[in-house]
């Protein structure tokens, strides 16, 4: 089995290479070290390139290729560049967009990186890059049963995908743990307990591809949130009231067959040792009117530590979540005005709070945040740091008249490396606060008059 | 008295320019002292009414309780998400597998309907609330509403002091309380507003005989059909009030009108209510009522007869041949009526209330429900406390000024009584009946005493009275001075009234904080520590259901469970607490008590995915599946003859450890109850597989599942769902 597999994948790194005739001259890579991080369900690459101009033209952009399967999958791209010597060297945050090749051999997709100053000939320059996968690993066998441990797949490629020259590259792979089922074997490779070493490799062409596979055991929570929708209500009165609606599902292999509850509770070391029974969600500090709750009511089991720093909240769903397992809930919590509303301009004001999903190590799939911003304000903007869809909406909540306006951002594959403050600039004239109030008044002042106008009149028809 | 006002204040608030003049406008008349006071009172009543019947928010959350709320609430949502048309010609595929249910024409939509303006008066006033918020404040809502109705009952009965004593009552009674907490989103919540409303209007129709309040009585019982099969009580008790008056001599213009207009369009209504639609003219239990209309059109033809003969002998033989020939018809139209199947004849249920042995020996199914048991003479003290010394008392001073009112109020009190023996559940009817005619007793004593007191402070008796003085008061007035101590005696005796009142109150309040707030889907258990245990098993397992088996998954339970898991797990149920197929039932009742193989055969032929079984073995939770074995027993056996209640006792004795029945230790239940359990250990120092329920070691440990497979357990065991495996590949 493992022998054919070795062997398709020699041809069609043969065919590859073939293909792969037209790179893009300019710049070629010195030296390219990469570390895959297969630990948790979402794939963290860290990527270190020493790029050097080889041609006349100055370089302002350096192009990071990826598969088209890869590409799907990425959450995020970010890269940095070092600044300074040893003792004072600080990195640098450069902007990555997704752009387009002319020439893209087998549909390969790219990101630019725009550097802070062009590159002239012979500079060199060393970028730090980090990218996200999510739904890397694919789980087989398919369907395990309580008592199995689950196996995962990663693929990629033994040699760094690049449009450029690499003269020098190693790329390391973290696995959770020593249980490795198999991995494929490219000379040289090393292996010593949770690491795997596919390297040096000394002057690859452009668009060279080794495809591996390595075969390990990871046991820890697969937690996807399918679907996360975060209402953010503004009030001017000081609050901000938050509510999370979450879709949580196992992403991991399929349950199969029995679950014994016996089993899990007498021997939680080897039974459903994929399965999680509780996650964290880190919340604002001085959060208040927190809940937990679902369709059919308040889920009993959470608990709250609060600090000056942060807030934790432990949730627990009502069943331990095994493979294809799902569970529905909402979050809901209050968080003071002061703390996430500030003026910038005369009669303009920003929401500040953070984007992104409070649970740790989970990936959402898509993301819906609503921005409810009170009666009355105008001109709502939104600055978020990355690509994200927009539109508005209206909503209509206690008393309300004219109805709210509702910033809707949404984002697909959003992982916790989103977790970046965003803001929402909006114009409000604080005299519609006392709207409502002066509405209750009246009705009850209404109220009363008519209890003493029918006090009042003789409405019989006898005299 | 409107009139009176009308007069006098428009000149105050004109004829006020200095500030003495204005302070003097704002001191109030004693008249106007007295509204105000009893307005306030009201008003109190009226928000100590919703608050005490919140414990429950408080003590778990706001929450559906029980098992029918839960059909109500899930039929409130759809009526508020499609509409009402939608609503009214639902066929529900999710219950009674294969067989459906017509929502819109088997359930009384009073509730619902009622609920869902509510909901949407609230949306449209720009309240966002949430249907569930509004379901589980129904209840509260017209617990409160019915303390307006019982204040204007007493005044009508007795006089204003009575309608408060009796709005104070019926706030706190536990009686009503039990249900009407909010959570308990049932028909009673909504209906014994709607019951005493019907009573009050009747009994204002009859004193005025105006048709204005008789058409509102019909209005009202119009509005009690549509919320609760109770409606029956009225549509009897109504006739035999009327008739009461007829045989004591009371027949009047007032009651004619009152009752003729009230029964006829009453009547028409009531028929507009899919589920009563013409039984309302031809069931056994409507029929009373017709033969009082009658009856009545027969009185009046008499008194027209005895109007123009003028002649006493000729009348009375005229009397003699009329009543004769009525009375026959009638029994000959009865008669033919039921033979041919026109007339249909009492429901079991009806029968079971005129007799209560009657379910025991024909219909297991109502036998089975706890809340159908005769009542202890403990849960009327539960009840009622004091109100149980009062109410013969009140009944005393019923008889002692006996009018139109008042006999309305003891046949009611009495025949409610009598119900409330009879089934426990009907302790909520007997609950403004006894209110009533204790806020009575009370009323008089208090204002007796209070009289005995005053009049010895104050030689002259024509002094300005104050609060409950009234005019009957005066003329009792002079107190007897041969009784020395009678001053004292009466303090003496205010205090106690004082004092059991206060009693009543906290009563009243520990059982509704006690007894009587409980979800009973959520259970709560005080720990080693002192601490609150919960234990949220029926909704982790629904909750389960819900998300984690295919959409069209059909589940097997016990018919107690059916609602919830409609309503929580969104599944479909194979039977539910709409009891209204007994051979269903008693088909899933086979299941449960046949030998696995057999079982098989009849969950593949009802297409059955999962089974749930309640299992309280661990917890010591002891209203689970294995007690109420026998009951699927006796109600599958009452179809099915095969199985036989004696397979599964020894000696009579029902048993689940070694000396059990063979039958029993491998019936379905039995193994799915106790799958796996012989493995593990609840008490410390007692064997593995110890029924914390029964106290007793299981005797079956050892137990193999050909046909299914555990699917999900709760944490704490309460509720265990099986998969059906598909049948083995024959070859």
């Amino acid at each position: 089995m493992a022998a054919i597999i070795l062997s398709l994948l020699v041809l069609s790194l043969s065919l590859f290479t073939v293909i792969s005739s037209s790179s893009l001259p300019g710049l070629q890579i010195l030296q390219a070290e990469r570390q895959i991080d297969l630990t948790s369900h979402i794939v963290r690459v860290y990527l270190t390139l020493k790029v050097e101009n080889i041609e006349d033209d100055p370089a302002s952009t350096v192009l990071l290729a990826f598969p088209p399967a890869q590409f799907d999958r990425l959450a995020l791209v970010k890269a940095a560049v070092t600044v300074g010597k040893k003792r004072k060297k600080s990195y640098v945050p450069l902007e990555v967009n997704p752009t387009e090749q002319p020439s893209s051999p087998n549909g390969t997709k790219y990101y630019a990186i725009s550097l802070l100053k062009p590159l002239l000939k012979g500079e060199t320059t060393t970028l730090e890059i980090l990218y996200i996968l999510t739904h890397s690993l694919e789980p087989f066998p398919v369907e395990i049963s309580q008592s199995d441990s689950q196996l995962v797949y990663y693929h990629d490629s033994a040699i760094i995908l690049s449009p450029y020259h690499i003269k020098q590259q190693a790329t390391l792979v973290k696995t959770p743990s020593n249980k490795v089922e198999s991995f494929t074997q490219v000379e040289p490779t090393h292996r010593s307990g949770n690491e795997l070493r596919y390297g040096p490799f000394e002057d690859e062409h452009p668009y060279s591809y080794f495809p591996i596979i390595i075969h390990f055991e990871n046991n820890n929570p697969f937690a996807v949130v399918e679907e996360l929708e975060r209402e953010i209500e503004v009030s001017h009165w000081g609050s901000v009231q938050v509510t999370e609606h979450y879709k949580l599902a196992h992403a991991g292999a399929k349950h199969k067959g029995v679950f014994s509850r016996v089993e899990y509770q007498s021997r939680p070391a080897a039974s459903g040792v994929s399965s999680f029974k509780h996650l964290l969600a880190e919340l604002p500090p001085r959060v208040h009117s927190v809940y937990y709750r679902d369709d059919i009511g308040n889920i009993s089991s959470s608990r709250l530590r609060t600090s000056s720093k942060k807030s934790e909240l432990l949730i627990e769903p009502r069943y331990p979540l095994f493979g294809g397992w799902k569970a529905t809930f909402v979050i809901g919590y209050g968080v003071p005005l002061q703390d996430f509303l500030f003026e910038s301009a005369a009669g303009a004001r920003y929401l500040n709070y953070s984007f992104g999903c409070p649970l740790a190590d989970t990936v959402v799939d898509k993301l819906t945040i609503k921005v409810v911003l009170p009666e009355g304000s105008q001109n709502p903007s939104v600055e978020v740091p990355f690509a994200i869809e927009q539109s508005l909406e209206t909503k209509y909540s206690y008393l309300d008249v004219i109805g709210r306006t509702v910033v809707v951002l949404e984002k697909k594959n959003v992982v916790p490396e989103h977790n970046v403050p965003f803001q929402v600039h909006y114009k409000f004239n604080p005299i519609f606060m006392l709207a409502e109030p002066l509405m209750l008044a009246a009705a009850f002042f209404l109220f009363f008059i008519t209890c003493v106008a029918y006090l009042h009149i003789d409405l019989s028809l006898r005299k | 008295m409107v009139s009176t006002k009308m007069d006098k204040s428009p000149a105050d608030l004109l004829a006020s320019p200095g500030l003495a003049s204005l302070l003097k406008s704002l001191k109030l008349k004693t008249k106007q002292q007295e509204l105000l006071i009893r307005v306030s009172i009201l008003c109190l009543v009226y928000v100590l009414a919703f608050i005490t019947r919140l414990f429950s928010v408080l003590r778990y959350e706001s929450m559906i309780h029980e098992f029918d709320p839960y059909f109500n609430y899930r039929v409130t949502q759809y009526l508020t998400q499609k509409g009402f048309y939608e609503f009214w010609n639902w066929f529900d595929s999710e219950s009674w597998y294969p067989l459906g249910r017509i929502i819109g024409g088997t359930l009384y939509p009073g509730l619902m309907v009622t609920a869902a303006l509510i909901y949407w008066i609230l949306r449209f006033l720009r309240f966002a609330v949430h249907i569930r918020e509004v379901c589980v404040l129904t209840a509260p809502f017209f617990a409160s509403n019915t303390t307006l109705v019982a204040y204007f009952f007493g005044k009508e009965l007795w006089d204003s002091g009575a309608g408060l004593v009796a709005a104070a009552l019926i706030a706190i009674c536990p009686g009503y309380i039990s249900r009407s907490v909010a959570g308990s989103y049932d028909n009673e919540g909504v209906a014994i507003f709607a019951l005493l409303l019907t009573f009050y209007l009747f009994v204002k129709a009859v004193n005025t005989g105006s048709l204005a309040w008789a058409l509102a009585s019909a209005f009202g019982y119009f509005y009690m059909v549509s919320a609760w099969g109770g409606y029956v009580f009225i549509i009897n008790l109504i006739p035999l009030y009327v008739l009461v008056l007829l045989i004591t001599g009371r027949y009047s213009m007032r009651l004619y009108v009152a009752y003729n207009s009230m029964y006829v369009l009453g009547m028409l209504l009531a028929m507009q209510i899919r589920f009563v639609g013409f039984q309302h003219v031809q069931s056994g239990e409507h029929m009373a009522a017709m033969g009082v209309f009658f009856l009545m059109q027969v009185f009046y033809f008499l008194d027209w007869v005895k109007y123009l003969l003028n002649d006493p002998k000729k009348f009375h033989t005229f009397l003699r041949i009329t009543v004769t020939s009525a009375v026959g018809l009638g029994v000959i139209a009865l008669g033919v009526g039921t033979a041919s199947g026109y007339i249909s004849p009492w429901t079991g249920r009806f029968y079971s209330l005129l007799d209560p042995t009657y379910a025991k020996d024909h219909i297991p199914i109502i036998a089975s429900v706890s809340e159908h048991q005769p009542t202890a003479w403990s849960s009327f003290m539960f009840d009622f406390h004091i109100l149980l010394l009062l109410f013969p008392a009140g009944l005393y001073f019923c008889f002692k000024r006996l009018s139109d009112a008042t006999i309305f109020i003891v046949m009611y009190g009495l025949t409610s009584m009598y119900f409330a023996g009879v089934m426990v559940r009907l302790i909520l009817v007997a609950t403004p009946a006894v209110c009533l005619i204790s806020a009575i007793a009370v009323s008089a004593t208090i204002k007796n005493l209070t009289q005995l007191v005053r009049a010895k402070g104050k030689p002259n008796p024509v002094g300005p009275g104050k609060g409950t003085s009234g005019t009957k008061a005066s003329s009792k007035g002079s107190p007897d001075q041969s009784m020395p101590f009678q001053r004292n005696g009466a303090i003496a005796l205010l205090l106690g009234v004082f004092y059991l009142l206060t009693r009543y109150a906290v009563h009243c309040t520990w059982v509704t904080s006690e007894a009587y707030s409980s979800p009973s889907i959520v259970l709560a258990a005080r720990g080693a520590h002192g601490n609150r245990v919960i234990f949220d098993d029926y909704r982790e397992a629904y909750f389960w259901l819900r998300q984690n088996t295919p959409p069209d998954a059909k589940v097997m339970s016990w018919w107690d469970y059916g609602y919830q898991i409609t309503a929580m797990g969104n599944r479909t149920v194979i039977v539910d607490n709409n009891t209204w197929n007994n051979t269903h039932i008693a088909t899933v009742g086979r299941a449960m008590s046949s030998y696995e193989d057999e079982a098989y055969e009849i969950m593949r032929s009802l297409d059955v995915d999962y089974v749930l079984v309640v299992f309280g073995g661990v917890t010591g939770y002891s209203s689970d599946d294995i007690n109420k074995f026998l009951w699927m027993v006796r109600i599958g056996g009452g179809v099915f003859p095969v199985i036989k209640e004696p397979d599964y006792l020894v000696n009579g004795e029902y048993r689940v450890d070694k000396g059990a029945a063979p039958k029993m230790l491998n019936c379905l239940m039995y193994k799915l109850s106790y799958y796996r359990f012989g493995e593990l250990t609840t008490e410390y120092g007692k064997p593995p597989g110890y029924d914390r329920a029964r106290g007793v070691e299981i005797g079956n440990k050892d137990i193999k599942l050909e046909h299914l497979e555990e699917a999900f357990t709760t944490s704490n065991w309460i509720i265990r769902i099986y998969k059906v495996k598909p049948p083995n590949n024959r070859w």
